[in-house]
């Protein structure tokens, strides 16, 4: 059972670690200096909550166990973070559009994480629902912004949704270790509220799509390897450096 | 009844009350309300905080701020103990830490909240101008410098302003 909870947990915290790396790639190649700021301050709640759940993670483990070590020394095939959070920006409108899928399935599992019966989990998602509320709000808007933009604009979401749908079905296929929410029950839910912002933002909702999925389990996309060469650099060429 | 212990505690919040938050050095840790107890027992003080936002990287700073002030005041035995649950909440600052907010420039969270609400394009919330007082502002992006902000300009003196959003 704690091997099962320490998994969740590892799961809960790689894919806001990742999600965060990404956005944080983002930090002074912003569109304009208002969603630079929007994009990066995004990384940072991300980044706050990876902590947070590193940190529980850490003190289930025990012995040498650290937020750091496990962020830092943990193999591409250790971390269990959704698929979608991993893959590259592309445009912005890719960036925009990863940010939505996922932040509005974040929300509908922090709703029912703060409920559950793990006090520190309950608590860890509470204060993070606050920050997921603003992230679905802002990147909704911008999904419908430019979904019914200009052409431009709409193509090029057009072209991030064929790019991203594939990885979406995973956030909903449970692993062994997650007990604690049912994510298949959220899947209506998120198809709804996804259906009703893209319907504003004329695009369409795919259907029949073959879904890749394996990251829960630690079986990754090309991108992910070069995602933690770049995070974990320091502590692997100088270990146990600190500033 | 006053107490040794209770005297002991009112003077460790005085402490407190001189630590202030290295990204709005006008407003101290117990006017922003992270300070949500302090304990004395056998093995020494406890001081228990919340962060503001989960990512924000001043609270490293406070903790130790914190620390160094009650150090220099003879305390040794100091534990200092983060919690996440309630979650923190700008209801949590006091009247005296709005009214140092605005007249450093910073426009403080209104007492009714609209903007956290989910609402897609809403309009922005009024937000008086810290430094002309006029209503007439706008919101030009719902993120700001730091996490707690959002960032306004003001339509009548034309400045643009910091804005403590609702959280």
């Amino acid at each position: 059972m704690s091997d099962f909870l320490i998994n969740y947990i590892l799961h809960l915290a790689d894919t806001t670690l990742i999600l965060s790396q990404r956005n944080s790639e983002w930090c002074g190649h912003g569109p304009i200096l208002e969603q630079d700021i929007a994009v990066t301050n995004i990384s940072l709640d991300l980044l706050g909550q990876s902590r947070n759940f590193y940190q529980y993670a850490a003190s289930l483990i025990g012995e040498e166990a650290t937020e750091d070590s496990l962020a830092y020394l943990r193999k591409e095939r250790e971390f269990k973070n959704l698929l979608l959070v991993e893959q590259p920006n592309g445009d912005w409108g890719q960036t925009i559009l990863r940010q939505y899928l996922y932040s509005q399935f974040q929300y509908l599992l922090f709703e029912k994480l703060q409920q559950c019966n793990d006090e520190q989990l309950a608590a860890i998602a509470a204060k993070s629902i606050k920050e997921t509320t603003y992230h679905v709000r802002w990147s909704s808007e911008w999904v419908i912004r430019l979904g019914d933009g200009t052409e431009e604009s709409h193509n090029r979401m057009l072209k991030a949704i064929d790019e991203l749908w594939r990885y979406t079905g995973e956030m909903f296929e449970p692993a062994g270790y997650e007990t604690i929410v049912d994510v298949s029950l959220l899947k209506n839910d998120w198809l709804q509220k996804v259906r009703s912002i893209f319907l504003e933002a004329t695009l369409p909702v795919p259907e029949k799509v073959f879904m890749q999925s394996g990251g829960k389990e630690g079986k990754h996309t090309e991108h992910l390897g070069y995602i933690l060469t770049q995070l974990q650099y320091m502590q692997r060429a100088y270990p146990g450096a600190t500033w | 009844m006053v107490t040794a212990h209770s005297i002991e505690e009112k003077k460790i919040w005085s402490v407190l009350e001189t630590v202030t938050d290295p990204e709005v050095p006008v407003l101290t840790v117990t006017d922003l309300g992270i300070i949500r107890n302090v304990k004395i027992n056998a093995e020494g003080i406890e001081v228990i905080i919340t962060p503001t936002y989960t990512g924000c990287p001043a609270m490293d700073m406070i903790a130790m701020n914190i620390r160094l002030a009650l150090v220099e005041q003879g305390y040794k035995k100091i534990k200092i103990t983060s919690v996440l649950s309630p979650a923190w909440t700008t209801d949590w600052m006091s009247e005296e830490g709005k009214r140092k907010l605005k007249e450093y420039g910073i426009a403080p969270p209104n007492p009714k909240q609209q903007v956290c609400n989910d609402k897609l394009f809403a309009e922005a919330e009024a937000v008086q101008c810290p430094h002309c007082n006029s209503h007439h502002t706008h919101r030009i992006s719902e993120f700001g410098s730091t996490a707690c902000k959002a960032l306004y300009q003001c339509d009548d003196c034309k400045e643009p302003f910091d804005y403590f959003k609702c959280h």
